[in-house]
């Protein structure tokens, strides 16, 4: 099975959350599936496109289904959510609207079919990566407690991106007990970190972060597990500035699923990315010991 | 709270254009607030996300495309979710943010984020793709005020390897230049 893999730029080298990338791919390259990255995609535009142009965020996104269908790809792996939502919504939008589907074909110089499956991080190793997890994994955690984080832009709007439950997801918890470690159960699983707001409105993003970071701590978790580079930059990277801003430390790792799966599969902390974390990760990886 | 509306705002062919546009029928939503109370950002809006959908409703034009509420929703889409009468809030809220923009209507207080937007979608329309550290560095020139926060992060997310000093060129970046044009 040879999907189609769209990076996007928050995960591919060099970027904040280059260590996401990483993971996926050492992940797949253990337990499959194969991912073929789609020849020269561009940014989706993400929420600066569709703040502001619909047409242009329609656009943008509907340039890289072209190319995947162009190479033949009939499913595609993009692990930042936000890109898979911005696919998703722009596939549909373009299947409901003639017109729409038209002038964004004229913009991008190609024709859109529009049957691409646009799958996300969970999805994948759902669909595809359970039985091997089961038959390769090689170390289990020791009593390591985790707190699934999906944020916003997996689950919502769940009408058109019909996957898992909007307001109490499970997929990632399931993903969470195979590799043998303790989902917690908590209340913050899909509430908003901010996302986009990281540079433009800090004090917001600082709010609704520790509004997190407590209830996860508070629930017992070690560690919270991310699928979504947004949601990890501003947990990971801000959590210094936040800890200062609401007096209370958390020092809680902020680990991507993919991290936790290399984990299992005794893929070695470094080559997973996992130096490369603000906060040390390092009980998270003793755990596996 | 007190609000102005003229009467030729409510005469106005606003709620229809609104409409029109998204696709959203807004006169379906029967004001229960449902939105309002799942707004984790509604804290720091000027008016409530339920209050915007009745600005829509009246035609108050000039209350909504000015609004600071626009700017500030996060697009997390828990108000579309959870709304009883499948009204799409969050959709609206693209909507009108787009006409604030063509408009010229966009409250200057919250400029940061506009800037933003714009640094980001000329970083995507002369490379193809997001390069951060460009990026930053053009949305830091124009809003020198927040370079102090993020001194803080940047040093060491260079130290990480996390900031690359190369723009990611794509070969297809006039393609995208081209869907910039035609997309305006
Ligand atoms: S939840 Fe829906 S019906 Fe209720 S106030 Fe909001 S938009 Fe209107
Ligand atoms: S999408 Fe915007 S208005 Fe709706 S709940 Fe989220 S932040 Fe509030």
């Amino acid at each position: 099975m040879r999907i189609g893999y769209y990076p996007g730029c928050a995960i591919t080298m060099g970027s904040s959350s280059e260590e996401y990338g990483t993971s996926v791919l050492r992940v797949a390259e253990a337990i499959g599936p194969e991912l073929e990255e789609i020849h020269d995609w561009n940014c989706c535009g993400a929420s600066s496109a569709h703040a502001t142009n619909h047409k242009l965020s329609t656009a943008l996104s509907v340039r890289n289904i072209s190319l995947a269908e162009k190479y033949g790809f009939k499913e595609i792996l993009a692990p930042c959510p936000m890109c898979s939502q911005r696919l998703i919504i722009s596939q549909k939008d373009i299947a409901d609207d003639e017109k729409l589907k038209k002038d964004v074909e004229d913009a991008i110089e190609m024709p859109c079919n529009g049957n691409v499956k646009i799958l996300n991080y969970l999805e994948l190793i759902k669909n595809y990566c359970m039985d091997e997890i089961a038959k390769k994994k090689k170390k289990a955690p020791r009593d390591l407690k985790i707190a699934s984080y999906y944020g916003c832009l997996l689950v919502r709007p769940p009408k058109v991106l019909k996957f898992d439950d909007p307001e109490n997801p499970k997929s990632m918890d399931e993903i969470i007990e195979a590799i043998g470690a303790i989902p917690v159960d908590w209340e913050f699983k899909t509430n908003c970190c901010g996302g986009g707001f990281t540079l433009s409105r800090t004090d917001v993003v600082l709010k609704l972060t520790n509004d997190i970071l407590e209830c996860a701590v508070d629930a017992g978790a070690d560690a919270i597990a991310v699928a979504c580079p947004m949601c990890h930059a501003n947990l990971d990277m801000r959590q210094k500035k936040i800890e200062k801003e609401y007096n209370r430390k958390f020092d809680i790792p902020i680990v991507y699923i993919s991290e936790l799966i290399g984990l299992a599969l005794d893929l070695g902390p470094i080559s997973l990315g996992l130096n490369k974390h603000f906060v040390d990760t390092e009980s998270v990886v003793n755990a596996f010991a | 709270m007190k609000i102005k509306i003229t009467t030729k705002e409510l005469k106005s062919d606003f709620a229809k254009e609104v409409e029109e546009r998204s696709g959203i029928d807004v006169k379906k939503c029967y004001q229960c607030g449902k939105c309002t109370a799942g707004c984790p950002v509604a804290y720091e809006m000027d008016y409530m996300p339920n209050q915007i959908i009745r600005f829509v409703q009246i035609g108050a034009k000039r209350e909504a495309l000015t609004s600071r509420t626009i700017w500030l929703c996060a697009s997390c889409i828990t108000c579309t979710t959870r709304c009883p009468k499948e009204v799409k809030i969050a959709e609206l809220m693209d909507v009108l943010r787009e006409m604030s923009l063509e408009e010229g209507l966009a409250n200057p207080l919250e400029k940061n984020i506009t800037t933003f937007h714009q640094s980001f979608l000329n970083s995507v329309k002369k490379h193809g793709r997001i390069s951060e550290l460009w990026m930053l560095n053009e949305y830091k020139m124009k809003r020198p005020k927040t370079a102090l926060q993020d001194l803080i992060v940047g040093p060491q997310m260079l130290s990480k390897g996390k900031l690359s000093f190369l723009p990611h060129d794509i070969k297809g970046k006039d393609a995208v230049k081209r869907i910039f044009e035609k997309c305006k």
